[in-house]
């Protein structure tokens, strides 16, 4: 099964919640605990099970390029 | 090169292309639409890039764009096309490429008509659109020096990034003279073209051009810049030429196809003793006005002639200084000046100045 | 590695194999536009498409006036500002004078479909071998909200306060059929980018109309309805929705002019 991750650039986000609705995993999630730099509430990604697929419709949806994502590859290990 | 007969307007679209025009876009507007019409046939021949676009506006726009790649590019229009074209010249200004235009003036304001006017003075010497700033002016008398000054307009424009505006009669767009064509220029090559322009970002960082620069700083900056620009344009770049100044006690000032009128006008009152000269300027901006307020010490009055309301007047009065009256003489809606209104005009004037002392703070109007 | 189960998240990184980042043809410089806008996805399609074209050394874009007037400090290419509804004929002085460089125009409602119309016409009818990409998000959004030529019938803006009256203002332009109707164009499609199919498809017709230019074929044109989350007055996911629902029975996504020669990329 396809593991992923992606990493955010905090800083960047504006908080707008498009990469949270398209999620199909649901592991990302507004912060709710803090700002950024720029007064946003960013994505977090929130995956204690690791159901992150790096699909990249988060990337894909994002406006501000702000989610790099990465796949696992079993092949290469 | 032999004289040949021209028409005004084939002539300057000659000029034009002999100069190194590349690209030129245009819209039919009388009376200049032989320039456009000259254009269509020859660019093409020479594999240059030709294009009739659907308004002035456009016109203007194609220009702006091909100018922002380093190309050499311009138009020509006429009076209400050129109002059209001010929003374009604006951008053109402010982002500093070089570009070229004519303006083939005829009667306003509005549809007005298609005789010869001289009513875009103020058009294209305060700005040719908003903003400050200046285009250089150049009003040619004849078709031969229509066709020098258009050899000069790219080179020109280049050298300081900046406007260059043909400024002529509809008069001169459509009369047939003899005229001399200069040689034809090489091409430019990639070395050539600024490096500013727009090319493709091929193995260097990206370039922009743009006139905008929305904090006020970065604005104010680029308006310190043009400002220096024009300063060093009009320290370096005033054209007139003088008649019969050496002695004159009464100048005439005129430009354009007026100003060849006024060497009648001088010719014959000089016939009947008076002593006339003409002070004709040939940059309309920057308007020579230092050796214009050397003369006005030295004269008793001066009439300016124009095809309008009294515009370049405004410019005589500022150079002028009050040294001596300036008298106007003008006629507006198309109506071509005759040396005879002018020779009246200024008889006029000579008796009623003719006692009057010499370099005075008279009234000037 | 610890089992060939699940890696963690840091072993999964530090393999390293990236399978979404940023293009190289968008700078990082951080956009003024607001949460959610859909310039920034569009923008990044656009970006994509260059990257892989390999086109980014040759491309000039021509920016227009809108929200979008800054788009310049967000690709890496060579870039002009055009006046307002000018940019088609900016872009057919720098492409006839430059055929071998690959010139597009961005551009919103305003300034390709009210004060730009004679312009986006006629380079599109002369077949001027420029790539028009036009933002549709039914208002105007740099100057807050006013009706736009593409507002639809009863939509509330600042300048239609009772909602867009068609006795009064007409229906709004559908400019993709427009453009379509004309003989020199060679490609002209709608898209939008709503949901990953939408953004899916959009990104090919970018590619496409590239590849359209490149071949020396014709003018193309890809439409987005996109949405203006700030001056509709809804949330960013909503404002999708609403394009979904709304936007696009009025505006249908597909394919209005594809050049028989254009048929084999898409």
């Amino acid at each position: 099964m396809a593991r992923g991750t992606v990493k955010i650039e905090e800083d960047r986000c504006k908080g707008c919640e498009l990469c949270t609705t398209i999620c199909p995993q649901g592991v990302l999630h507004i912060a709710r605990d803090h700002f950024n730099a720029r007064g946003y509430r960013p994505v977090q990604l929130m995956d204690p099970l690791g159901r992150c697929t790096g699909c990249a419709l988060c990337a894909q949806i994002c406006p501000d390029v702000v989610l790099t994502v990465y796949r696992f590859d079993p092949k290469r290990v | 090169m032999a004289k040949e007969l021209w028409k005004g307007n084939e002539a300057i679209a000659e000029a034009a292309i002999r100069g190194g025009v590349e690209a030129f876009f245009g819209y039919p507007i009388t009376p200049q639409t032989e320039l456009l019409e000259y254009m269509a046939a020859r660019m093409p021949q020479l594999g240059r890039a030709f294009l009739q676009a659907e308004s002035e506006v456009a016109s203007i726009n194609m220009v702006y764009g091909a100018a922002c790649g380093g190309a050499r590019a311009m138009t020509s229009s006429s009076s209400p096309g050129i109002s059209l074209m001010q929003e374009g010249l604006s951008y053109i200004a402010g982002s500093e490429v070089p570009a070229v235009l004519v303006d083939i003036m005829r009667g306003g304001p509005g549809l007005g008509n298609i005789q010869p006017s001289q009513s875009d003075y103020f058009q294209v010497t305060r700005s040719a659109g908003h903003g400050d700033f200046h285009p250089i002016v150049l009003a040619p008398a004849t078709v031969q020096e229509a066709v020098d000054l258009m050899y000069e307009a790219f080179p020109l424009a280049e050298k300081y990034r900046t406007i260059v505006i043909l400024a002529a009669d509809g008069s001169l767009g459509q009369m047939m003279e003899p005229a001399e064509m200069p040689p034809m220029r090489p091409p430019l090559s990639e070395a050539e073209r600024g490096a500013w322009a727009v090319r493709g970002a091929a193995g260097r960082a990206k370039r922009i051009i743009t006139s905008l620069f929305l904090q006020e700083e970065e604005l104010e900056a680029l308006n310190l810049r043009l400002q220096a620009k024009l300063k060093r344009i009009a320290e370096a770049e005033q054209r007139w030429e003088e008649v019969a100044t050496d002695d004159a006690e009464f100048l005439l000032v005129a430009f354009g196809t007026v100003g060849r009128t006024c060497k009648t006008v001088v010719r014959e009152a000089r016939q009947q003793g008076l002593r006339v000269g003409l002070y004709r300027p040939i940059s309309l901006w920057p308007f020579p006005w230092p050796r214009l307020r050397a003369l006005a010490g030295q004269v008793r009055g001066i009439l300016v002639a124009e095809m309008n309301a009294g515009q370049m007047l405004e410019d005589v009065r500022l150079a002028v200084e009050n040294r001596c009256p300036v008298r106007f003489h003008g006629r507006m809606g198309g109506v071509m000046l005759l040396p005879d209104e002018i020779l009246a005009a200024l008889q006029a004037m000579i008796a009623e100045l003719r006692h009057s002392p010499l370099a005075v703070a008279a009234e000037t109007r | 590695m610890s089992d060939t189960l699940v890696p963690t998240a840091e072993e999964i990184i530090a393999q390293g194999n990236v399978v979404y980042r940023r293009p190289d043809a968008l700078s990082d410089a951080w956009t003024h536009y607001c949460p959610g806008c859909t310039h920034g996805i569009i923008h990044r399609l656009i970006a994509e498409a260059i990257d892989e074209l390999g086109i980014q050394e040759k491309t000039i874009l021509v920016a227009p006036v809108g929200c979008s007037v800054l788009m310049y400090h967000y690709f890496n290419v060579d870039a002009v500002e055009a006046a307002h509804g000018r940019a088609p004929a900016m872009a057919t002085g720098l492409k006839r004078t430059q055929p071998d460089k690959v010139v597009f125009t961005y551009q919103g409602d305003g300034d390709l479909a009210a004060i730009g119309t004679a312009e986006i016409i006629h380079a599109a009818n002369r077949g001027e071998q420029i790539t028009v990409f036009f933002v549709n998000n039914a208002v105007y959004g740099m100057t807050s909200g006013q009706m736009a030529p593409t507002t639809l019938p009863g939509m509330v803006t600042t300048s239609s306060p009772d909602g867009r009256d068609v006795r009064m203002h007409g229906y709004p332009i559908r400019m993709a059929e427009v453009i379509a109707g004309l003989p020199g164009a060679c490609y002209v499609v709608r898209r939008s980018v709503y949901d990953a199919r939408t953004i899916r498809q959009a990104k090919k017709a970018v590619l496409t109309a590239f590849k359209t230019q490149l071949a020396g074929l014709g003018f193309s044109m890809v439409e987005f309805l996109s949405s203006c989350p700030t001056n509709w007055h809804m949330t960013p996911p909503d404002a999708l929705k609403w394009i979904r629902d709304t936007m696009v029975p009025y505006f249908p996504l597909g394919d209005f002019k594809v050049a028989d020669e254009v048929k084999a990329w898409t």
